[in-house]
């Protein structure tokens, strides 16, 4: 699959500025001092050791895990300083992609993908029925998964069912917990090349956090590597290639991604 | 709040033209859904339509699929529809929104409120028989493992027995106190409270006795382990069963109900009698102590009035039933927990399904051993 530089790299407006993050888990800090910016429509891949924060970042930054100090702001505001009303308006803006998928569990598929836009905008039946759909369609999925609940359904089809409910708002930022995790590798493939779709139909920023190397070279824009709490390297692919930190040394050139420093090269 | 959004239309020459202007977003979708509406309500009279996106400001997918459903408005009055002055990005979007929605939706096929009745209780009556089959089938395979272990009791997992002992019995013993206590207590009251009407408080002691030691302490004693430990069973067993341990242990060569299931049922059969005999002495000393200080009985008359009411027999019909109720929990929790599937929702409900069965079942036995020994005059 051809790269697409179309967009973001410099010049787009920042929708997400890190500044001096510090979190963690009971007492025991996680992130030491992360900075780091995101631009309008860039596709951002942050990688990095299993423990070594990723999950912890991604957390912080929608507002799951209390922060220690340090600033994070979205859209050039600081979410800290947002009263409820305006927190809520820019986390509609957001769309959250699970690693599990979270759907709910006690709601169909067409109920899931409804929910957001039932308790948030004032559709009309007949719209919300189309727009649940169209949503759906545009994932990959077909008119009969409606009615289905989430337990019929396979790894992929709730990864799609998934991203459906969080571009259900359409979103400008999605975030993304190891979008590929479970699926085999065409399905894995199929799922880049959807996001990729969707990123320039819908004109998204997507932030993901994966292990899938293919993804990285594939989807990504801008790579942003996590160890030790700390940002070790933020860049292209190239810029990944050529550091010399160890653990991106193994994780770029180790045994797995001999087969692709072919495409890379 | 996004620019209005605006739909001018008008009629040049024999094109009708559709001027969508503003911001085309979700949170106008009301306002928009009604301008679209109106558009082809009458047939125009025109040849063609035009709509023209140029000024267009915002575009979502919301508003996307209302464009589109005026170019299939046009095309739904055999007019044909083009978009003019589109902004690239919002083009990409309507090509997206206009492969959608293309089948008609499913016909819901409505049934009859009779129909949907006697189809719910043909499910339950299958259903019913299912259980029936499996809880059958289940104990054949426990009593085949029961006779493999009689045949080389060195397979008896002696460890786990103890161990589970300790968690439904053992453990269970100030709840079960505490709750036949206060069961006798107000056995006694409510016996004293009426009796006394026709000076018949003495029979309150016979009343007291009989109805503990043949039916409530027992009952009582299934049914808060019924609770307390057939949910345990069966929660644990699923949740082994979803993460596939019953499978692990399959391939290495042991058979599950051997190693998982004979000890907690072996646990339980030893453990119910046990608690039985603690939980009617509960009941017992609480009956003993309202009587005392409500219905003005000391001791030592309720004591001798007890020796009177109560014989032998009628200790050994409540506990000849405790190891059948113990049997039944037991096998009802364990299939329960077999038959648990991949999800946590299918563990919450047979873990819900697990409770409501051995407690209904504990007490249909109790009315059967009931008309049992009422036949044979105990």
């Amino acid at each position: 699959m051809a790269k697409h530089k179309t967009n973001g790299a410099n010049g787009g407006e920042t929708v997400i500025r890190v500044r001096e993050l510090v979190s963690g888990f009971h007492g025991v800090p996680v992130l030491k001092g992360v900075n780091f910016e995101i631009r309008h429509g860039e596709v951002i891949g942050l990688v990095g050791a299993s423990g070594g924060g990723k999950s912890v970042l991604t957390r912080s930054l929608i507002g799951l895990l209390p922060k220690w100090s340090g600033t994070i702001e979205v859209f050039e505001r600081d979410i800290d300083k947002l009263e409820e009303r305006e927190r809520q308006a820019i986390e509609r803006r957001w769309g959250v992609l699970f690693q599990g998928g979270a759907l709910f569990s006690s709601l169909t598929v067409r109920q899931n993908v409804q929910f957001p836009m039932r308790e948030n905008l004032n559709l009309s039946s007949r719209l919300l029925e189309e727009i649940a759909l169209a949503k759906l369609e545009m994932v990959g999925l077909r008119r009969d998964v409606l009615d289905k609940m989430p337990s019929e359904l396979s790894g992929g089809m709730v990864k799609r069912v998934a991203l459906a409910r969080a571009l259900a708002l359409d979103p400008e930022i999605l975030f993304l917990d190891e979008p590929t995790s479970g699926l085999d590798p065409i399905s894995a493939g199929d799922f880049d090349a959807l996001i990729m779709a969707l990123q320039e139909t819908l004109g998204l920023t997507v932030f993901m956090v994966t292990h899938d190397l293919d993804s990285l070279y594939t989807a990504c824009d801008r790579i942003i590597a996590l160890a030790d709490g700390k940002i070790i390297a933020d860049g292209p692919i190239e810029t990944m290639l050529e550091a010399e930190h160890p653990w991106l040394k193994s994780y770029f050139h180790g045994a797995r991604a001999q087969s692709r420093s072919g495409v890379a090269a | 709040m996004a620019a209005e959004a605006l739909l001018h239309v008008r009629v040049e020459g024999r094109r009708l033209v559709l001027d969508a202007a503003g911001g085309w977003v979700a949170a106008r979708a009301s306002e928009i859904e009604a301008l679209v509406e109106g558009v082809f309500r009458k047939q125009p009279a025109v040849d063609a339509v035009e709509i023209n996106l140029a000024h267009l400001e915002r575009l979502d997918t919301v508003g996307a699929w209302l464009i589109e459903r005026l170019r299939r408005g046009a095309a739904s009055v055999k007019l044909p529809a083009e978009f003019v002055g589109a902004d690239p990005r919002f083009k990409v979007l309507l090509d997206e929104v206009a492969i959608s929605n293309k089948e008609p939706p499913h016909p819901h096929p409505k049934k009859g409120a009779l129909y949907e009745l006697l189809e719910h209780v043909g499910i339950g009556v299958v259903e019913a028989g299912k259980d029936f089959s499996s809880v059958m089938q289940f104990t054949g395979e426990v009593v085949v493992a029961s006779g493999r272990v009689l045949l080389a009791p060195m397979r008896l997992r002696f460890t786990s027995i103890v161990h589970h002992l300790d968690r439904v019995g053992l453990r269970a013993v100030p709840i079960i106190v505490l709750i036949n206590f206060l069961i006798g207590a107000i056995l006694a009251q409510q016996g004293i409270f009426h009796f006394r009407r026709f000076g018949a408080e003495t029979f309150v002691v016979d009343m007291v006795g009989i109805l503990v030691l043949r039916e409530v302490g027992v009952l009582i004693v299934s049914i808060m382990l019924a609770g307390r430990s057939g949910s345990a069973y069966t929660a644990e067993l699923g949740s082994m069963k979803m993460r596939e341990e019953m499978d692990a242990l399959r391939v290495m060569g042991f058979d599950p109900v051997e190693v998982l299931i004979l000890p907690r049922l072996i646990a339980l059969v030893v453990a119910l009698p046990l608690l039985t005999i603690i939980g009617s002495l509960a009941a017992l000393v609480g009956g003993g102590l309202v009587a005392w200080v409500y219905g003005g009985f000391p001791p030592e008359v309720f004591i001798d009035r007890l020796r009177e009411a109560v014989t032998v027999d009628t200790v050994k019909v409540g506990m000849i039933k405790a190891p059948f109720m113990a049997a039944v929990i037991g096998l009802i929790s364990c299939v329960e927990g077999l038959r648990v599937e991949g999800s946590a929702e299918s563990l919450g409900e047979h873990t819900t399904n697990s409770v409501v069965k051995s407690i209904f079942l504990v007490i249909v036995l109790d009315g059967f051993f009931a008309v049992f020994f009422a036949a044979i005059g105990i």
